[in-house]
């Protein structure tokens, strides 16, 4: 099976550890299977290309359901001081656990790979961050020229 | 006229729809340059180093090894390794090596 002119173009709008990791699976996925990908990180997402933050994405403790499996708490309880460090903690031992990188090890991975990484500049203007502030190998991107850029491609919003 | 011998060598092998050999014991290295070569690439030492490392993890575990495990565990890394497998390193690494299709995700 060939994939042919296949692209992708996934949409990363979240930063949290445990929203982080789908788009970067996927885009990695898609790569290793020869088809072309063009990731864009656009609001929260900025901060898993941001150098300062991805290598500390955290996972919510309060307002999120979806974290059963590693930590069964009452919301009340997950509001206490450290709640969301122990849930982050736990869920980086389950990922090395499965032998996936660390979000900066992943994003270089995905360069590296040939797939395209792109900050949204609306998002990047509105939370005061330039080129400097972004992993080396991202580009900056509006929305528009994103749009233009998916034609074409399966769109995947994270 | 290499590619024609090597070609020759294919007809006794079966593969699935995809093209992955179905009985990975059948594997020789002739096979893989032939395979190789249908696919449209020459090996190199450098993909021998992939191809070597597949096999020996097959041979100790049973299933291909992942990307992440050949680039962490050869010298071969990521931008390496998808310039010599162009088209998708997983599954061509995979194929050439005569195993099946690869299932993991890094």
């Amino acid at each position: 099976m060939t994939n042919g002119n296949r692209k992708l173009c996934l949409i990363a709008s979240k930063g949290s550890l445990d929203m982080a990791y789908p788009p970067l699976i996927l885009a990695n996925s898609a790569r290793m299977g020869g088809i072309e990908v063009d990731l864009f990180f656009t609001f929260w997402g900025l901060d898993i290309i941001t150098k300062k933050k991805m290598k500390k994405l955290n996972v919510a403790t309060v307002g999120n359901p979806n974290m059963h499996p590693w930590f069964h708490i009452p919301t009340l309880l997950g509001a206490l001081p450290g709640m969301s460090a122990a849930a982050s903690w736990m869920m980086r031992r389950e990922i090395d656990k499965l032998d996936f990188p660390p979000v900066d090890e992943f994003i270089q991975t995905i360069i590296d790979s040939g797939a395209k990484v792109y900050g949204c500049k609306m998002s990047m203007d509105m939370m005061g961050l330039t080129q400097e502030d972004l992993v080396e190998g991202a580009e900056i991107l509006g929305a528009m020229e994103m749009l233009d850029l998916a034609d074409g491609a399966q769109v995947v919003f994270v | 006229m290499t590619d024609q011998v090597s070609q020759d060598i294919l007809t006794k092998i079966e593969f699935d729809d995809e093209g992955f050999m179905t009985d990975p014991g059948a594997w020789t290295p002739e096979i893989a340059s032939a395979i190789a070569a249908r696919e449209g690439i020459s090996l190199t030492e450098r993909h021998w180093i992939v191809i070597n490392f597949n096999r020996e993890e097959f041979e100790a575990n049973g299933e291909a090894p992942t990307l992440r495990r050949i680039t962490k565990n050869t010298e071969v890394d990521t931008k390496e390794i998808y310039s010599l497998f162009p088209g998708g390193p997983a599954k061509m690494a995979a194929k050439i090596s005569g195993l099946g299709k690869p299932t993991g995700c890094i």
